[in-house]
C-alpha cells in the first residue's frame, strides 16, 4: 500500500524514516501519505471537475459537427453506407438544386419579416413599461407567458387558428371584409403565419432584455433633454435607441443564429416538405428530409455544413458591424 | 413592486436594480407618467399572449367539433376528462410512453446538467490549475458554436451505439452544457467566498468534499434555476427527438406531433387535449418560477 501511494516519488525516499524518530515510524508513513494525497488532489481535482464537460462535449457536439464535413465528401446513405469518396459532388449538386435556393429564399424571407417587427414591438413594450405603471410584474409576467410554453403545441394551436375555412383568424378579419386567406397554400401568406408565430413566442422575451437595458439608462439624460424642448419621441429615437445599440446588437445575433435554425413551427404547420411547393421549407427543414426520410446522409450533410457556414458568417458580420458602430 | 423582482437572497443582484431605486427616490420627475393609451396597448399584448393559450383549453374541454363553430366558443366546455380519456386510448400518439419518456429525459438531464455545470463552474471560479483561462474561453466558444448542425452524424453515432430508436439517444448527448457551465461560474464568483473554502481545506476536506458540503449548498438559488431551465429545454425539444426517436417510443412533442400528422380527420379537440397536458408542466413552472427567471433575463443570464 505505502509502496503503491507513493507511487511517483523518487527512490531516495527509503531513507527518509532517518528524518523522524524510530518510534513514530508508522505515523510519519501516515503523515506522508496524506500530504500525498493532498497534493495529487490539488493537482488531479480541477481537471477531473472539468473533464466530464469537455469530453462529452467532444463527442457529442464537436465530433458530429466536423465529422458532418466529412460525410458530405462522400456518397453517404443510410442503407449503404459509405458509398465511396466523391469529393465535392455534393457541392456541386447543391448549388444546382432549386430546393436549396428555395429553403434560403424561405429561412431569410421568414427571418425578416419575423425578426424586424417583432425587436420593434419588443422595443415599444419596453418603453412602454419603464414608464411608472402599476400592477408592472402582472405585465411583466404576461410578456413572459408564451417564452414558456410548448412550442410544439402553440404550432398546432396557431396552425388551427390560420386555418383557411374555420379559422379564427379569418373568421376576424371577415368582420373587415377580408376573403378567407389560403394562409398555408401561399408563400408570403404562409410566412406571416410562421412570422407570427415565432414573434409570439419571443416579443416579450425581447422587450424584457430592453427594459433591462432601458433602466440602466442615466435618467439625467431624459431630464437634460426634456430642459432643451426634447419630446418624447425624439427622447426615443436620439437617447434611448442610440444608448441600447449594444443590447440591439446581441438580440439580433440571438435572433439570427435562432432564425437560421428555424423547423418546429413550420414543421407543425405542414409537414417536413414545408407545403405543396416547398413555399415555407426553410433550409433546416431541407436537411432533415433529405438525411431523414430520403436518408440521404451525404447530401444532407453538404447542406448542413453550408448552413452552419452561414451562420458563421453572419454572426461573424453582425459583431464586425457592430464594432464598427462602436468605433464611428 | 421593485423588490419582489429580486431574486432570493444569494442570487446574483439584477442589474437593473440600483438604476430602478434610484429613479424611486428621485419622485415623480424623470420617469414619464403611464397614459390610458399605455395601459390599452400593454393589456392588448397580455391579451394577445393569453389568448392562444385560453383558446386551447376551451377546444380541449368540448368536442370535436367545437373548433370551427361559429360564433366561435369562448368559454370552455364539459368535456375535458372523456378527451383525456380518449388521447390516453389513442393507439398512434402513445401518449402514455411520451409523457413517461418526457418526463425521465427532462428530470435526468436537469440533474445531470447541474451536477456536471456546478463541478466544472467551481472549479473554473475556485481552483487553481494550468491552463484554466483556456478552458474558461473554451466553454464560452462552445456556446457560440451552433452544434445542431452536426444532427446527421449525431444520428449515426446513435445508430453505431445501437441507440436509435431509445430514449439513452435524447439523454446522453445533451448531459453537459456550456450555459451552464458559464452560468455557475459566473454564481461561484459572486456567492461564494474565498476565506470559506480555505477553512474547509484548512479542516482537511478534499476538493470534492469541498465541493459537495460547501459549495453546493451555497450554489442552491442557481441549481434551481438551471435545473428547471434545462428541464423546460428538454421537455421543449422537438427537432432532435423526431429525427431520433420513432412514433412508437415517443416524447410529448412527438406524440402531440403525431395526433397533428393524421391529416385526414382532424381532431382538434384531440390535438388540442394534448396540447394542454404537454403545456401544463411548463405553466406550473412559469408560476413557481416566473419572478426569478424575469430577473435572470433581464440581467442577460439567459440567452
Amino acid at each position: 500500500m505505502t509502496l503503491l501511494s507513493h507511487g511517483g516519488a523518487p527512490p531516495g525516499g527509503k531513507e527518509e524514516p532517518v528524518l523522524s524518530p524510530p518510534g513514530n515510524d508508522a505515523n510519519a508513513k501516515r503523515e506522508r501519505r496524506q500530504i500525498f494525497w493532498t497534493r495529487l488532489d490539488l493537482k488531479v481535482s480541477p481537471y477531473l471537475f472539468i473533464s466530464p464537460f469537455f469530453i462529452l462535449f467532444a463527442i457529442f457536439g464537436l465530433f458530429p459537427l466536423v465529422y458532418t464535413v466529412w460525410v458530405s465528401l462522400h456518397d453517404w446513405t443510410l442503407l449503404g453506407g459509405n458509398q465511396g469518396f466523391v469529393g465535392l459532388d455534393n457541392y456541386v449538386r447543391l448549388v444546382q438544386d432549386g430546393k436549396f435556393w428555395n429553403s434560403l429564399y424561405n429561412t431569410f424571407g421568414i427571418f425578416v419579416i419575423a425578426v424586424v417587427p417583432q425587436l420593434l414591438l419588443a422595443m415599444y413594450l419596453a418603453d412602454t413599461l419603464s414608464r411608472k405603471v402599476r400592477a408592472v410584474n402582472f405585465f411583466r409576467m404576461g410578456l413572459l407567458l408564451p417564452y414558456l410554453t410548448s412550442v410544439a403545441a402553440v404550432a398546432i394551436v396557431f396552425s388551427q387558428l390560420f386555418g383557411t375555412q374555420f379559422g379564427l383568424i379569418n373568421y376576424a378579419l371577415g368582420f373587415f371584409g377580408i376573403d378567407p386567406i389560403n394562409w398555408q397554400g401561399g408563400t408570403f401568406s404562409s410566412w406571416v403565419a410562421i412570422a407570427v408565430m415565432v414573434d409570439w413566442r419571443w416579443t416579450g422575451y425581447n422587450a424584457l432584455i430592453y427594459l433591462a437595458a432601458m433602466s440602466a439608462i442615466p435618467r439625467d439624460i431624459y431630464e437634460a433633454a426634456s430642459i432643451d424642448g426634447a419630446s418624447r419621441t425624439r427622447q426615443f429615437w436620439q437617447i434611448t435607441v442610440p444608448m441600447l445599440r449594444p443590447t440591439i446588437i446581441f438580440t439580433v445575433i440571438v435572433s439570427t443564429i435562432g432564425q437560421m435554425q428555424l423547423f418546429t413551427e413550420p414543421v407543425i404547420f405542414g409537414g417536413v416538405a414545408g407545403g405543396t411547393q416547398g413555399q415555407f421549407q426553410t433550409t433546416m427543414m431541407l436537411i432533415f428530409e433529405e438525411a431523414f426520410r430520403f436518408n440521404n446522409y451525404g447530401y444532407g450533410s453538404a447542406i448542413a455544413w453550408t448552413l452552419f457556414m452561414l451562420v458563421v458568417v453572419l454572426s461573424a458580420l453582425n459583431a464586425l458591424l457592430s464594432s464598427r458602430i462602436k468605433g464611428a | 413592486m421593485t423588490t419582489t423582482l429580486t431574486p432570493p437572497k444569494g442570487t446574483a443582484p439584477a442589474a437593473p436594480q440600483p438604476a430602478e431605486k434610484k429613479r424611486k427616490n428621485k419622485g415623480s420627475t424623470g420617469v414619464p407618467e403611464a397614459t390610458p393609451l399605455t395601459y390599452i396597448g400593454l393589456s392588448l399584448t397580455v391579451l394577445l399572449s393569453f389568448f392562444p393559450l385560453w383558446w386551447m383549453f376551451v377546444v380541449a374541454t368540448r368536442d370535436s367539433a367545437a373548433a370551427s363553430a361559429r360564433p366561435p366558443y369562448m368559454w370552455p366546455g364539459g368535456n375535458f376528462l372523456d378527451n383525456l380519456e380518449r388521447l390516453f386510448a389513442n393507439t398512434s400518439a402513445n401518449f402514455t410512453l411520451g409523457l413517461i419518456n418526457s418526463a425521465v429525459s427532462a428530470t435526468v438531464l436537469a440533474l445531470s446538467v447541474v451536477f456536471f455545470s456546478s463541478l466544472a463552474g467551481f472549479a473554473l471560479a475556485k481552483l487553481r490549475f494550468k491552463g484554466r483561462n483556456a478552458a474558461a474561453v473554451g466553454v464560452v466558444l462552445t456556446m457560440a458554436v451552433p452544434v445542431q448542425m452536426g444532427i446527421i452524424p449525431l444520428l449515426m453515432l446513435m445508430e453505431w451505439f445501437g441507440w436509435r430508436g431509445q430514449i439513452i439517444a435524447i439523454i446522453v448527448p445533451f448531459m453537459v452544457s456550456g450555459f451552464g457551465v458559464f452560468m455557475m461560474r459566473q454564481y461561484c464568483v459572486q456567492a461564494i467566498p474565498d476565506e470559506l473554502l480555505e477553512a474547509a481545506r484548512m479542516d482537511g476536506c478534499s476538493t470534492f468534499r469541498i465541493y459537495w458540503s460547501v459549495v453546493l449548498p451555497a450554489l442552491r438559488p442557481a441549481m434551481v434555476v438551471l435545473g428547471l431551465l434545462t428541464f423546460m429545454t428538454q421537455w421543449n425539444e422537438f427537432t432532435w427527438a423526431l429525427a431520433v426517436l420513432t412514433p412508437a417510443n415517443p416524447t410529448v412533442q412527438i406524440a402531440i406531433n403525431q395526433l397533428n400528422q393524421s391529416a385526414y380527420s382532424r381532431d382538434f379537440a384531440l390535438m388540442f387535449t394534448g396540447s394542454v397536458v404537454a403545456t401544463l408542466p411548463l405553466l406550473i413552472l412559469f408560476f413557481v418560477l416566473g419572478r426569478q427567471l424575469i430577473g435572470r433575463i433581464m440581467e442577460g443570464a439567459i440567452k
